[in-house]
C-alpha cells in the first residue's frame, strides 16, 4: 500500500500551543508539504517573529533565526544574501509586518530580497491579548479599541492593505492574499506558498503571500464563528487571489 | 619588501581593514562623522563581490547583521552615537543570542542631536551593555587610525573567538584625521571556517537543525543561560584586557585617558616631563574589559590619577571603582564637541601639583 497523505517530514510530529480554531497550526502544515514537495528541508530556514508565532521554530522541523519584533525582513535579508541557494521563509503576524516592521518590510520589497515573506493577518494582536492591530476593521472590537476600531473620531486610523501597498514597489514580483477558512481557500493558499518558493529559488524577488487566518480566543469567538467571522468581514474587504505576478512567464506558464 | 605605509582617514582604514578581516557583509547607514566608512566600505565589497546595502535605518542595519552572522559569516555595521543607540535593540538580541558581530562607533557629542564633533559621552553605553538585558561587549579604544586598523582587524577574531559583539569606540576626530597606516595581511572569507552553531548547509555539516535565538520563558532556563555567559565574561576579563602605559613608573600623576584624550595627554605629559614633573599616562586599550586590576595596582604603589575625558566624567567612575579610594582621583573633561589642548590639561597638572 502507498501512504497518501501523512504527516509532513519538515513538521515535527508534536502538539502546537496555538488556541483551538488558530490559523497558524494549518499554515504551518502547508508550508511544510511544499517545502517537503520541493525536497528543501536541510535548505530551509525560517526567521519567526515575536507574536505567537515565535513558537514556530519549536514545530518547524529545520533551520530557524529568531529576530526582534518587526525586524524579520531585515534579519531575513542578512540571511538571503549569505545564502542565496537556501530556501528563506520570513513568517510575520500583522503587528510584526504592518506596524513596528513597516520600514523593514516596504524597503526589502522595494530592494527586491529574495526570500519570501508569509504573513499571517488575523486583524488583532494575538500573544500580547487582543490590541488593535493596522490590519484591524473599522468598527472591530480590540482592547485598545474598546469601542470598536474609530478611523477618524478616535484617530486610529484605517486598515492596511499590504499586498497593495506593496504592490506599487517595482522589486515586489508576486504577492498573493489566500484565506486557511476552508479546505478550498487553504489548497489555493498551498499553491500561492508554491509558486512564491518556486521563484525565490529561481531568484527571481521579493515574494509573499498574506495569509487570512482565524483568531478566536481574541476575537472572543468559538472557532466555527471565527469562520463566518472570517468569510463575512474579512474576505470581503482583503480580497484574496494573486494582488500581483509579474513572476518569469515559463514560471507563470508552471504555475498554470 | 618594505612595508606598504598610506596615508589614510580613520574611517577609511577601518574600512579597509575590515575588509581584509574577511568582513562578508556590511550594513550601514548614513551619519556624520563616520560616512566615509559606509562609502568606502560601498566601494570595496561591491567590486569585491561581497554584500553591502545602505539600509533604511541603523536599526535594520543592524539586523542585517544578526541575519548575516546567524549563518556564520564575518559581518559588520557601522555609525555614530545616535545611531548606534538605535542598534542598541540589535546589539542585545545579538548578545542573548550568542552571535559576533563587529560594530564601529565614530562618536560624536551629545545628548539628543547634539553635534557632530568628537566626544566621549558613549562610555557608559559602550561598556554596560547599552540595550536591555544582563549583557557586556568587547570595547576596543583605538587612539589614532594605525590602531584602529588593527583593533578592527582583530575584532572580527575576538568577536568569534568569545561569540560576544565587539564594538570599535573611535570618535570624530580619529574618523576624520589621516595618518599613515600598515594595513594587515587580507584574509580572503571563503578560507575562514563554516561555524557549527550557524544556520545553514545543514547537511553537509551533518548537525541537528539549528534555532539561533534568545528567546527563552523558562527562568531557570534562562538564568543559566545567563549564567553561562558570564563565565565567559569571566574568562574575557582574564584574557583580554589591554592597555598602554607611558612613563608610569616613575610617576607621581598618572593621566588616565582613552582615544583622542590620550594623544592629548601624552602632549601635556610631555611638556609636564620637561618641566621636570613626574607624570605619567595610562591608556586603557579595552573599555571593557576595563583594566581595573592593573589601575589597582598602581594605586597600591602611591600613584594619584587624572582622568581626562572628552565628557562630563564617564570612565573616571570606572577608574575610582579600581582605585577603591586607596589614592585620590581627579577629573577634567570638555565635552559638547571640545577637545581639551595639551596645554589646558598640562594647567590642570600643575594646579593639582599645587605648582
Amino acid at each position: 500500500m502507498e501512504l497518501a497523505y501523512g504527516h509532513p517530514k519538515s513538521l515535527k510530529p508534536i502538539q502546537t500551543k496555538y488556541c483551538p480554531g488558530c490559523g497558524h497550526g494549518v499554515i504551518h502544515r502547508i508550508i511544510a508539504e511544499v517545502i517537503d514537495e520541493m525536497d528543501l528541508q536541510a535548505k530551509a530556514i525560517i526567521t519567526n517573529p515575536v507574536g505567537c508565532s515565535i513558537w514556530a521554530d519549536l514545530y518547524f522541523d529545520f533551520d530557524s533565526v529568531q529576530p526582534a519584533h518587526g525586524r524579520t525582513p531585515a534579519a531575513s535579508t542578512g540571511i538571503k544574501r549569505m545564502l542565496p541557494d537556501h530556501l528563506v521563509i520570513c513568517y510575520q503576524g500583522d503587528g510584526d509586518l504592518a506596524a513596528i516592521g513597516t520600514a523593514e518590510i516596504i524597503h526589502a520589497a522595494n530592494r527586491g530580497e529574495k526570500f519570501t515573506t508569509i504573513f499571517v493577518n488575523n486583524a488583532i494582536y494575538g500573544m500580547t491579548g487582543g490590541q488593535m492591530a493596522p490590519t484591524t476593521l473599522v468598527g472591530q472590537y480590540a482592547t485598545t479599541a474598546p469601542e470598536g476600531r474609530d478611523p477618524i473620531g478616535a484617530g486610529m486610523g484605517y486598515p492596511i492593505k499590504v499586498c497593495e501597498l506593496l504592490a506599487t514597489l517595482e522589486g515586489t514580483r508576486y504577492l498573493a492574499r489566500g484565506a486557511v477558512n476552508n479546505a478550498v481557500n487553504i489548497r489555493k493558499t498551498k499553491n500561492y506558498i508554491r509558486r512564491a518558493f518556486e521563484a525565490q529559488m529561481r531568484g527571481e524577488g521579493f515574494t509573499m503571500v498574506e495569509i487570512l487566518s482565524q483568531c478566536p480566543t481574541n476575537w472572543q469567538m468559538n472557532p466555527a464563528e471565527s469562520v463566518e467571522w472570517l468569510e463575512k468581514n474579512m474576505i470581503t474587504f482583503y480580497p484574496l487571489g494573486e494582488i500581483k505576478n509579474t513572476l518569469s512567464a515559463s514560471a507563470s506558464a508552471q504555475a498554470r | 619588501m618594505a612595508e606598504e605605509i598610506r596615508l589614510m582617514k580613520g574611517n577609511e582604514a577601518i574600512g579597509e581593514a575590515a575588509v581584509r578581516a574577511g568582513c562578508r557583509a556590511y550594513f550601514g547607514y548614513p551619519i556624520t562623522p563616520q560616512n566615509e566608512l559606509t562609502a568606502y566600505m560601498a566601494r570595496q565589497m561591491l567590486a569585491k563581490g561581497r554584500t553591502f546595502i545602505q539600509a533604511e535605518s541603523e536599526v535594520a542595519a543592524v539586523n542585517m547583521v544578526y541575519g548575516a552572522s546567524s549563518t556564520g559569516v564575518r559581518a559588520m555595521t557601522s555609525s555614530s552615537s545616535p545611531g548606534i543607540s538605535l542598534k542598541q535593540e540589535g546589539i542585545s538580541y545579538l548578545c542573548g543570542a550568542d552571535l559576533p558581530a563587529v560594530i564601529v562607533n565614530v562618536a560624536r557629542s551629545g545628548p539628543g542631536l547634539g553635534g557632530i564633533s568628537p566626544s566621549q559621552g558613549d562610555y557608559f553605553q559602550s561598556t554596560r551593555g547599552g540595550g536591555h538585558g544582563d549583557y557586556y561587549t568587547i570595547v576596543l579604544a583605538p587612539k589614532g587610525v594605525q590602531e584602529a586598523a588593527d583593533l578592527t582587524y582583530e575584532a572580527f577574531s575576538i568577536s568569534e573567538q568569545w561569540r560576544v559583539p565587539v564594538l570599535i569606540l573611535a570618535d570624530g576626530l580619529i574618523g576624520q584625521m589621516m595618518e599613515g597606516v600598515v594595513l594587515p595581511e587580507p584574509i580572503d572569507p571563503a578560507t575562514l571556517p563554516r561555524k557549527e552553531w550557524a544556520v545553514g548547509h545543514s547537511a553537509e555539516m551533518h548537525r541537528p537543525y539549528i534555532h539561533v535565538t534568545s528567546l527563552n520563558l523558562v527562568p531557570d532556563a534562562l538564568e543559566a543561560a545567563n549564567r553561562l555567559r558570564f563565565e565567559r565574561y569571566g574568562k574575557i576579563k582574564k584574557e583580554l584586557v589591554r592597555y598602554e602605559e607611558i612613563d608610569v613608573d616613575d610617576a607621581d600623576i598618572v593621566f588616565v585617558a582613552y582615544g583622542t584624550a590620550a594623544r592629548v595627554c601624552h602632549g601635556a605629559l610631555e611638556m609636564a616631563r620637561a618641566a621636570g614633573m613626574k607624570v605619567g599616562l595610562f591608556r586603557p586599550i579595552t573599555l571593557w574589559p576595563f583594566p581595573s586590576a592593573r589601575l589597582a595596582g598602581l594605586a597600591e604603589r602611591g600613584k594619584r590619577f587624572l582622568c581626562i575625558e572628552l565628557s562630563m566624567g564617564q570612565m573616571v567612575e570606572d577608574v575610582r571603582l579600581a582605585v577603591n579610594g586607596k589614592m585620590p582621583v581627579d577629573f577634567y573633561g570638555r565635552c559638547g564637541g571640545n577637545v581639551p589642548s595639551q596645554e589646558e590639561v598640562f594647567a590642570e597638572v600643575k594646579r593639582l601639583m599645587g605648582r
